[in-house]
């Protein structure tokens, strides 16, 4: 078939802290020399901004470098963060705990990192770039000799069975003499990308969290503007990775977040009812007296840190930001690193098309512009920390300390994963959790969850959640794990019904809020999350 | 003939409406806000009318905030010639608005204006009739399929019972239902077109129209928590409750 086409110097897949980071830094460094560099970025989301979760606590180095007057133009940064607590959580107590090194947030902002992104895509717009929202890069386009060669958008309009409606509109291609894969943790694309070009050879395994966030409006004698909550220990049993995390931000609002390792092995677990009955908790609840929940919404993490970084260039385009697992896990914020590589990246391209002005290089010089990065340092110096927790929650925390301190990150030694789709249980071998009855008040269903995702995909569209083989969740996953995939899915997508005295899996795509979970965990990786029609997903506000 | 199409920059279909909490208005803070979807179907149907040669020039007029250019230029890229804004961050009422394309009618004498047949934030339904009365033309409002002829259109409206076929002289207002048509795709190049179409601002001084709000706006509340439903064992307990507690007979 074929589709109309356009040229740019650099087009940018995802309209994140790294994406937009990398796309002003390409337009700075344009406008300093004087020279034409079209620059274009794509979102599937509606509009920049709309799948943005985060927790967030930004560390604004990197935007401090890429933006000094942040400030004066604006930047959402409104709350300092003004205490910072650490606790251990029995089923009924809280021991408050040193702060870890890593979790000093002195210095940094809560902010809602959506609304960052929304504020870095008019800067990036100010600077001459073109951003497309509500188009999904669907697929890796290639020159003969291999080298890649742009992206192409999805089609629109096309029916359930793939036939075109009547509005159809086919995708476009997008050509650019670098393409930058900035799809954020778990990309689609650079998922294809680690198999083509082999990125993945000799590194170690990409492990990941899942993190579920909620926002709410408390009461504002519950409110206390600027504080820092983490939390270890229950509801997971020790031998699971798991925290959670409670800023109070401006306008009274607080987020309350949980992230559970997806390496968990009980396949009976659900993170999403884990963090419900985690907001139980006696030190937790009081906060949400009489408080409204606003929103709600879920995304996985990279979790491997340094070990896990694949190699991130290949002729004609690079990796930056979560999509190459460019996260700081102790610290739980990679914000910072994904503008900061984005940055490097640009540099990197920049200076590679001043000397060859041609499509299909490969931008060699970006990895090692990182190494001499405080990116690479910082995460070097945490490597150990999360695998460390392999061996359960306080054989990890006095690793992790014995790490930090004594060590200060230079140990000799480099800790592995293993990948998280292999560490499920045969349900047989499980004990069956039972979680406690949602209150419609401080606990909720997943229905009602997703409700405040303001999700939505176009009713009438091939399945974005593809099987290899549709036989494998009722004889393997059913059958062995107890179909985790209802429990580990935030957004209820997935259910096990029974149609004829059979039970067969049924696919709520609609209702999917990006998280990309289901592509991980899959036991066997049956499960392939792919592009949905673009503007389709989650609309989070202040998320 | 021109045409002229009214578009509204409102909170997106698929966000979940919130009060503030002090009652004074919607929460529209950092929330996605895109073209009242009737008015997509007012754009798209203009462009049909041009792509059938019916029609000439589509002017897209918005009233609202600086905000409001992006709607415009959504409509140009679905396929409007021009925008015009009329800038403002005063809260804009039906009347205000009717009034405003009233004055812009004036000035650019387009043969049809189409809008929306409501907004989806509030629900009003008044603006196209009150500018067709304003104006002193026709209107077909709630069009489910609209045909021009010769010095008169055929609008066909859904009302109770059937399908309703008017012959309205032009120039004519319309106002779009939900299956006048089914918006197209809008395609990337023609975003990048749409960035350089012309759009030009006004304020609602320049055209001479006073927008002081006549109505008061009260408070905003959430609808009432549904109360969870009861099993009853017999009809005679059904009849009690509906009479005793429900007090419907």
């Amino acid at each position: 078939m074929e589709r109309e086409a356009m040229e740019f110097d650099v087009v940018i897949v995802g309209g994140g802290p790294s994406g937009l980071a990398c796309a002003i830094r390409l337009r700075q460094l344009a406008a300093e020399q004087g020279r034409e560099l079209s620059v274009c970025v794509l979102e599937k989301g509606s509009e920049v901004g709309a799948h943005i979760l985060s927790g967030a606590v930004l560390e604004p180095r990197a935007l401090n470098e890429l933006m000094p007057d942040w400030k004066e133009k604006g930047a959402p940064l409104n709350t300092p963060v003004t205490d910072d607590r650490f606790l251990f959580l029995t089923e009924t107590r809280a021991v408050r705990l040193p702060t870890p090194p890593t979790m000093h947030n002195h210095g940094n902002y809560i902010v809602s990192l959506g609304n960052v992104c929304r504020w870095l895509a008019q800067q990036a717009e100010a600077a001459g770039v073109d951003i497309y929202p509500g188009f999904a890069a669907s697929e890796v386009l290639y020159h003969e000799d291999g080298s890649v060669k742009g992206v192409a958008t999805g089609d629109m309009g096309r029916a359930k069975d793939g036939s075109e409606g009547p509005n159809f509109a086919p995708g476009m291609e997008l050509h650019a003499k670098q393409t930058v894969f900035a799809e954020g943790c778990r990309g689609s694309l650079t998922k294809t990308l680690f198999e083509r070009f082999r990125l993945r050879d000799g590194v170690e395994p990409q492990v990941y969290g899942l993190g579920i966030k909620e926002l709410w409006e408390v009461q504002p004698d519950r409110h206390h503007l600027g504080r820092v909550t983490h939390t270890v220990g229950w509801p997971m049993d020790t031998a699971t990775y798991g925290g959670s995390f409670c800023y109070h931000l401006e306008d009274n609002l607080v987020v309350i977040g949980f992230v559970v390792g997806l390496n968990y092995t009980n396949p009976y677990l659900s993170p999403f009812e884990e963090m419900q009955r985690f907001k139980t908790h006696p030190a937790i609840r009081d906060t949400f007296e009489g408080a409204r929940r606003v929103s709600y919404g879920a995304r996985a993490i990279s979790a491997g840190g340094f070990q896990s970084i694949p190699k991130m260039t290949f002729p004609g385009g690079l990796l930056i930001g979560d999509t190459a697992g460019l996260l700081n896990v102790p610290k739980i914020k990679g914000s910072h690193t994904a503008m900061k590589s984005g940055m490097t990246a640009a540099e990197a391209i920049f200076e590679l098309l001043r000397a060859e002005d041609e499509p299909g290089k490969e931008a060699v010089d970006y990895p090692h512009r990182l190494k001499n990065t405080w990116l690479w340092d910082e995460l070097y110096r945490v490597r150990n920390i999360k695998p460390s927790f392999h061996w359960g929650l306080w054989p990890a925390m006095a690793y992790s300390a014995l790490d930090s301190y004594v060590f200060r990150g230079k140990a000799p030694w480099t800790l592995h994963h293993h990948p998280d789709h292999e560490s499920l249980k045969p349900a047989a071998q499980c004990k069956e959790i039972v979680y406690p009855k949602p209150d419609g008040v401080l606990t909720f269903d997943r229905l009602s969850s997703v409700f405040l995702s303001n999700t939505n995909h176009e009713e009438d569209q091939p399945c974005h959640l593809t099987l290899k083989d549709d036989t494998v969740p009722t004889r393997l996953n059913l059958a062995v794990y107890a179909g985790p995939e209802q429990r580990y899915c935030p957004a209820g997508v997935y259910e096990f019904v029974t149609e004829a005295g059979e039970q067969k899996l049924r696919i709520n795509a609609q209702n999917c809020v990006h998280c990309k979970t289901c592509d991980i965990k899959d036991p066997s990786q049956n499960i392939n999350w792919v592009t949905p029609e673009g503007g389709g997903g989650p609309n989070y506000p202040n998320m | 003939m021109k045409i002229l199409v009214a578009v509204k920059r409102a909170i997106d279909y698929n966000v979940k409406a919130r009060p503030k909490s002090d009652g004074s208005g919607v929460d529209l803070a950092n929330v996605k806000m895109s073209m009242n979807p009737f008015d997509e179907i007012a754009v798209e149907e203009a462009i049909r009318l041009q792509e059938a040669g019916k029609a000439g020039e589509i002017v897209a007029v918005s009233v609202g905030p600086a905000a409001c250019q992006e709607t415009l230029r959504t409509a140009m890229a679905m396929g409007a010639d021009r925008g015009i804004l009329v800038q403002t961050d005063d809260e804009v009422q039906p009347l205000a608005v009717a009034k405003l394309l009233k004055a812009l009618v004036d000035k650019e004498q387009p043969g049809l204006v189409i809008l929306g047949k409501q907004a989806i934030d509030d629900d009003s339904n008044q603006t196209g009739q009150m500018l067709a009365g304003l104006l002193g033309w026709g209107q077909g409002t709630f069009a489910a399929k609209v045909e021009i002829g010769d010095g008169t259109a055929s609008v066909k409206r859904e009302v109770d019972g059937g399908i309703q076929t008017l012959t309205v002289k032009l120039p004519l207002v319309v106002t779009a239902d939900l299956r006048l048509n089914e918006p197209r795709y809008v395609k990337l190049p023609n975003i990048m077109k749409a960035k350089k179409k012309p759009l030009d601002t006004v304020t609602p001084a320049d055209l001479g129209v006073d927008i002081t709000p006549r109505i008061k706006l009260v408070k905003v509340s959430e609808p009432p928590a549904r109360a969870g439903g009861v099993k009853v064992a017999d009809v005679n307990e059904l009849v009690a409750k509906l009479r005793n507690e429900a007090k419907v007979i």
